[in-house]
């Protein structure tokens, strides 16, 4: 007979692309979980020796004091502007905007558009909580029907602020977007579709793929005047809205198909 | 009767150039790397030079999707090290004011061309200079301060882009050239003196941390000592580029009387119409800004006690107006002639200003002076002999005295 022997095996480390600091979010945020993520794709990658990011405005800014790599900071709602002018005299750079749905969806709407228009090859993670989380948890154009905010403090009423804006779907039907899904932090099985999402983003910018785009459903327990595990609990409500899924991958053929507007392309 | 016509020799080394166009060939030969822009009357050959020159050049052409976002592109190119130009005019140079602070936050060198047109709003597309306090007000929000190199001629402006790419670049500040519609848009002949700048390597530019720890460009500081600490360095940095980038150029000034104080445009007008009054015996001369920020505050202040007047012609309401009158401290009268809304001084009514100027602020002549000054010792006289007078004879004196020296004063300024 012979016996088992145990062999150290390690299963779960800080990435190196990490920094081993503790960060300034509320708990219950689910920044650290798309912090994590976006660490450990780009050791897995090996990317981050070429990774420009760029900084929102907002409580995710401080992301430059957490990853590891070269970042920006934008004007609020520019980040995809900003992201641009590094692309077009970086080609060999990996590109990167985080962005919050206050930045993305209300006052960078033009310049999200327009990149995902131009078809720049960068991947915008954008993390959808629903409200303005730094300055005190106001409505956002993302904000769900009903909802109590610090704006809206009757609830979203449709009829003075009209309803949640599906910006993802939006930008999946412009012709220069590759790759467009939604994920959640919601729970660990979310997280590992979350990251399957962003991988395939970040392959398609690698692979010389055009525009693309991970919609992140996350919490905000503290603008949403919820427990951190209630605020978690509450992204199944918010998943009711904003379907999760890919929305369109043009390489593999699912979700929109051929683009409307690229038919004369070469 | 038949007989030849006597031809200059062609001149070979001078080219016609729109200014536009000149500017753009000018920033292409300084190394610029990329450009990003957004169409605008009076400056978009600048933009369509650049579509065209800046492909073949194998650099980077953009047509953003506002201004916005063309300075905000602007400012991720720059933060990755390349040489950058903007350009608009007015309305467009408006929506860059969030651009420009974030870059003046961010110390990120760019060169920003504000081909002006007549405001406010949507204005008009004639040529104007009122945009002289946005652009030497620093633009946008925040203390800061953006040097403002302004042409008065195709040629020197091609001089002053690779000028205004050395100054961004030495000083890690966004740079405005600000020049108006008629120099961007009228044709002449030119010996165009383009000039690469030199690079220097950066160690703050992002591009990717292989080798070294991760670098941010940022604006933010959240904490006060931090931003002050912050603040202090901008200040400082502006205080040298006080000290070493103050240009001006002094015209017929040595024997002059009067001056004009102008620049872009409004130089050109008042360089003829100096020309005019002098043929006609004024001593008139002519001081032309060309930096703006920092405006040549000290030149003026040592220039003004040798001048009995001053007029200042610009494309406006009065704008630079105040930095002169901050210039010259009250040591000499400060006149202002200007037109607006797209209207261009003529020479005719510049010189008519001049001469204006000449008379109101000619001495007395002596005999006048004597004669008060006569009255009133005789007044201190009988004030003298009876006691309970009133001894208001020296006031009178200095009344009747200021009055004549400043009573022109009254309905000459502005």
């Amino acid at each position: 007979m012979t016996e088992a022997v145990a062999v150290p095996r390690l299963l779960f480390d800080r990435p190196a692309s990490l920094i081993d600091r503790a960060t300034h979010y509320c708990p219950g945020c689910g920044h650290g979980i798309v912090h994590r993520l976006i660490a450990e794709l780009v050791d897995e990658l090996a990317l981050a020796d070429r990774t420009i990011a760029v900084a929102p405005v907002g409580c995710a800014v401080f992301a430059y004091d957490y990853l590891a790599f070269d970042w920006v900071e934008a004007p609020h709602g520019r980040a995809p502007a900003v992201a641009t002018g590094i692309r077009r005299v970086r080609p060999e750079a990996f590109v990167l905007t985080y962005q919050g749905d206050g930045d993305l969806a209300a006052i960078g709407t033009a310049e999200i558009v327009h990149a995902a228009a131009r078809g720049e090859r960068i991947t915008a993670v954008f993390v959808n909580n629903g409200v303005y989380g730094m300055t005190g948890g106001q409505m956002a154009p993302t904000t769900l029907l009903g909802q109590h905010t610090t704006s809206t403090p009757a609830g979203r009423d449709p009829i003075t602020t009209g309803f949640p804006l599906p910006i993802s779907e939006m930008l999946a039907i412009v012709p220069g977007s590759d790759y467009v899904a939604r994920g959640s932090v919601v729970d660990p099985g979310s997280i590992g579709k979350l990251k399957a999402m962003l991988r395939r983003a970040f392959e398609v910018q690698l692979g010389g793929g055009r525009f693309s785009l991970v919609e992140v459903l996350s919490t905000c327990p503290v603008g949403w005047g919820m427990t951190p595990t209630e605020a978690v609990d509450h992204l199944s409500v918010v998943a009711e809205t904003y379907p999760l899924g890919v929305i369109l991958d043009r390489a593999k053929g699912i979700g929109a198909g051929a683009a409307p507007g690229r038919a004369g392309e070469g | 009767m038949t007989g030849t016509i006597e031809r200059p020799a062609p001149v070979r080394d001078r080219v016609l150039m729109k200014g536009n166009e000149a500017i753009a060939e000018a920033a292409i030969q300084a190394g610029c790397d990329a450009y990003f822009g957004y169409p605008i009357t009076p400056q978009a050959e600048l933009l369509e030079w650049m579509a065209r020159r800046m492909p073949q050049e194998g650099r980077v052409f953009v047509q953003a999707e506002s201004e916005i976002a063309a300075i905000t592109m602007g400012l991720g190119a720059a933060a990755a090290g390349a040489r950058v130009m903007v350009s608009s005019s007015g309305p467009g140079i408006s929506l860059m004011a969030e651009g420009m602070s974030y870059l003046a936050g961010s110390e990120l060198p760019l060169v920003l061309v504000n081909i002006m047109r007549g405001g406010p709003g949507l204005g008009s597309i004639g040529p104007s200079q009122s945009d002289y306090f946005q652009a030497t007000r620093g633009h946008g929000h925040g203390d800061y301060r953006v040097p403002v190199l302004a042409p008065s001629s195709i040629e020197e402006a091609v001089t002053l882009v690779a000028d205004a790419f050395e100054i961004a670049e030495r000083y890690r500040t966004p740079v405005i050239l600000l020049a108006d519609g008629l120099l961007g848009q009228a044709m002449e002949p030119v010996r165009p003196a383009f000039r690469a700048v030199p690079r220097a390597a950066a160690d703050w530019t992002v591009g990717g941390a292989a080798g070294r720890p991760p670098r941010t460009v940022r604006s933010l500081h959240l904490e006060p000592e931090a931003l002050e600490a912050h603040n202090q360095h901008l200040q400082r940095k502006y205080r040298e580029i006080e000290r070493a980038e103050t240009r001006w150029a002094a015209e017929m000034l040595d024997d002059a009387e009067i001056a004009v104080v102008a620049y872009g445009t409004a130089a050109r007008v008042a360089r003829t119409a100096v020309e005019r009054v002098r043929a006609d015996g004024m001593a008139a001369g002519l001081f032309r800004p060309i930096s703006l920020w920092p405006f040549p505050t000290a030149a003026l202040r040592d220039l003004a006690p040798r001048l009995r007047g001053i007029l200042v012609v610009e494309l406006s309401a009065g704008q630079m107006i105040e930095d002169v009158r901050l210039a010259v401290e009250g040591r000499v009268p400060v006149f202002f002639h200007g037109r607006t809304g797209g209207m261009v001084p003529s020479p005719g009514a510049v010189a008519r200003e001049l001469a204006r100027v000449w008379a109101l602020t000619e001495p007395r002549p002596t005999a006048r002076l004597e004669e008060a000054r006569t009255a009133a010792a005789q007044v201190m006289a009988g004030a003298e002999r009876s006691e309970a007078g009133p001894r208001t004879g020296q006031p009178a004196v200095d009344a009747a005295i200021w009055q004549e020296r400043h009573a022109p004063m009254k309905d000459a300024t502005r």
